[in-house]
């Protein structure tokens, strides 16, 4: 261990801690500033989120979104690109699902038409990212800002299908048609006998999203494209010298991370909402910036961060009924504030906790 | 058909000002090397503050200058992040927008209890627009009265500072010490530096002035455009200003022109909804909504010209290795 390095412990337990601590410190400022009791508020928000069956299936059904959302963040961090795009990508996502339900449901069970459903989830994803990624390995187009402006382009795009040319006729939203039990995923209560996750619409996509998380892991630590993408995260001029491609990595990874994007349509669109329609993905993209970064890009951290975010999405949820001055935009501004500690203030207690173990060190040096 | 170009465009102005003010605040962020797509979240931050303010006080400029508080406020947090703290500037925007878009709700809820909306304001809590001398008179001469009275004449005091920051931008830029000194910076901090010019302090000051602006955005739309805060008024307006800053290359004149570009597609969607074009067909409304952004990628990707960002825009600096 060097001079100015911390130990591991600390960079991967204690940092992210205290970041995290001090989001939620602020969160409770904001809380007394309305004018209710900070303590009754993380009560109520506890107990909605784990203290009752169906509270705790909305939590795991958030959380699959999120697990989904931060892998493709994750990714993409890896290969040292900023995919700020999951919003756009998830949307378009829900695309291949929607195609491969609408084609399907009516002529197989559910589980012929989901492995359709997940191809053409990520391949909907991928098509999404490939641009982005193209324009940034061969014209060196800066990634976020594509990726922010194909968020945007999603969104109109979808309105104008949905609106136009795949909604239901005669219908009053712009939504396509309800599918059938072909085109539904089983809840988890379906299959598993002892679960009460009541209404909450968790469902075999969280099983999906754990074996990504998996495959993330595998792919990124164990596969030989793996160290290819993290090598050209870490050096990208060396890793060209070492004869990596960098039009290759930039678009294959990308084409991962829009991929993993796309999958979160899984959960909501056949999970869940079991039809397609506008506005499913509302921040669950960029929310998987923040997941991404409190897990410190390991799928293990990512699973962590997601179930906090959805137990978070859930309290609130409970939040908003149970003290009505606290709107469910309560969440939104602690998810600023942990992607504000946590994401961009992230070194902001490293200088001081370098200088006390620095000291801790040096005592322990003189004495022993 | 002269009627219905002057109306247009009378809109197209409406529609380009606020664009134009979060646009030129941007230019002051990047142009000083801090990549800012928190621009939305600061306009609605302001907007929030000057609504809140103007209905309180019954003063627009009162509540102008909330918003712009409000909106430094915002500024400052990204400056400590990704100056002082060196932080990712891209997490930070993507941080204050969240913030903006949960306080403003939130808070917008606990105080006004109207569903995050702000109370409709009072007669003077409001930008009124402004009839310029003569507009009355020369109203009735043929091309030029419709030209100065509609067009030129009759807007607020907001779109006549936004059209009057293009040039002063551009002077401040690239006419005085300072100016230069901020271009320098974005460029190779290091080099300042060394000329024993504080980096830190003069990116400080980058970000403050896009706070500035960013607020008069903001509190366009909720105490000049509209009568109040609505729950995410801003409805993507920073992004669009942040693709019309590349659009226009990091240039104040061309911000302008990219500016009045979207603002007139805004402005064309709007009079075709639901109209037949001969030989065309209808034109779907998103169509419209989505060409600002086809365009930035397509500029992006170098097709049209090449967009070259300042050098150091994003790179946190680094005084020393340790």
């Amino acid at each position: 261990m060097n001079a100015g390095q911390l130990p591991r412990w600390v960079d991967f337990g204690l940092i992210p801690l205290l970041n995290l601590t001090a989001a939620f410190l602020v969160s409770g400022l904001v809380v007394l500033i309305i004018g209710e009791n900070p303590i009754e508020v993380v009560q109520v928000l506890l107990w909605g989120a784990l203290g009752f069956g169906e509270g705790v299936g909305f939590t795991l059904f958030y959380a699959t979104n999120f697990i989904f959302t931060g892998l493709a963040v994750a990714v993409a961090f890896h290969a040292g690109l900023f995919n700020i795009g999951g919003e756009g990508q998830a949307y378009i996502g829900g695309l291949g699902v929607a195609f491969a339900c609408l084609a399907l449901d009516q002529v197989v069970p559910w589980w012929v038409t989901m492995p359709f459903a997940i191809v053409g989830a990520a391949l909907a994803g991928a098509a999404w990212a490939f641009i982005p990624a193209w324009l940034q390995a061969t014209r060196g187009s800066h990634i976020v800002i594509t990726t922010i402006m194909f968020n945007f382009i999603a969104a109109s795009l979808m309105v104008y299908l949905l609106v136009n040319v795949i909604g239901e006729a005669g219908s009053m939203q712009p939504e396509t048609r309800t599918f059938e039990d072909g085109g539904r995923l089983p809840f988890l209560n379906d299959f598993i006998p002892f679960a009460d996750f009541g209404t909450a619409p968790v469902n075999l996509s969280l099983v999906l999203g754990l074996i990504a998380c998996f495959g993330v892991w595998l792919l990124i630590w164990r596969t030989r494209l793996g160290y290819e993408i993290r090598s050209f995260g870490a050096n990208p001029t060396a890793a060209v010298y070492a004869g990596i491609s960098p039009v290759r990595t930039i678009v294959v990874t990308m084409l991962i991370s829009g991929g993993l994007a796309g999958m979160m349509a899984m959960n909501e669109i056949m999970g869940s909402q079991h039809r397609l329609l506008i506005e499913f993905v509302t921040g669950y993209g960029f929310v998987g910036i923040a997941v991404a970064l409190m897990g410190r890009a390991h799928p293990i951290g990512i699973v962590l961060a997601a179930v906090l975010f959805g137990m978070l999405y859930q309290g609130g949820a409970e939040l908003s009924f149970e003290i009505p001055t606290i709107t469910r935009d309560m969440i939104v501004v602690i998810q600023g504030l942990v992607i504000l500690f946590a994401g961009a203030l992230e070194h902001m207690f490293r200088p001081a906790l370098v200088q006390f173990f620095t000291m801790r060190r040096l005592n322990a040096a003189q004495t022993g | 058909m002269f009627e219905t170009l002057i109306l247009l465009l009378d809109s197209t102005v409406r529609l380009s000002t606020p664009l134009l003010l979060a646009c030129l605040a941007g230019l002051y962020s990047e142009r000083a090397g801090v990549v800012d797509i928190g621009l939305e979240g600061k306009m609605l931050g302001a907007a929030f503050g000057a609504a809140a303010v103007g209905y309180i006080s019954g003063n627009a400029f009162l509540g102008l200058l909330a918003g712009i508080g409000v909106s430094i406020g915002l500024a400052l947090i990204h400056g400590f992040a990704s100056i002082s703290n060196r932080g990712n500037q891209i997490v930070s925007g993507v941080a204050i927008n969240f913030l903006a878009a949960g306080l403003t709700a939130l808070l917008g809820q606990a105080w006004f209890r109207q569903g995050g909306r702000t109370p409709p304001l009072p007669e003077g809590g409001r930008f009124t627009n402004i009839e310029l001398p003569f507009a009355e008179a020369v109203r009735d001469v043929p091309y030029i009265g419709p030209l100065y009275g509609e067009l030129i004449s009759g807007h607020n005091i907001l779109v006549y500072a936004a059209f009057a920051a293009v040039p002063l931008t551009w002077w401040i830029l690239f006419k005085t010490r300072f100016g230069l000194r901020l271009r320098a910076v974005g460029e190779n901090p290091a080099a300042v530096d060394t000329a024993g010019i504080s980096v830190i302090w003069l990116r400080y000051r980058a970000v403050i002035m896009c706070g500035v602006l960013c607020g008069f955005a903001g509190a366009y739309l909720s105490i000049a455009q509209s009568a109040g805060f609505i729950a995410n008024m801003t409805a993507g307006k920073g992004f669009i200003a942040l693709a019309a800053l590349i659009f226009a290359k990091w240039q104040p004149r061309n911000a302008m022109f990219a500016c009045l570009l979207f603002g007139f597609l805004d402005a064309a969607a709007i009079r075709l909804q639901g109209q037949e074009i001969a030989g065309i067909g209808e034109i779907p409304v998103q169509f419209f909504q989505a060409l600002p952004y086809v365009l930035t990628v397509i500029l992006l990707a170098g097709f049209i010209g090449k967009a070259i960002p300042p050098k150091a825009a994003g790179i946190p600096y680094v005084k020393e290795r340790t």
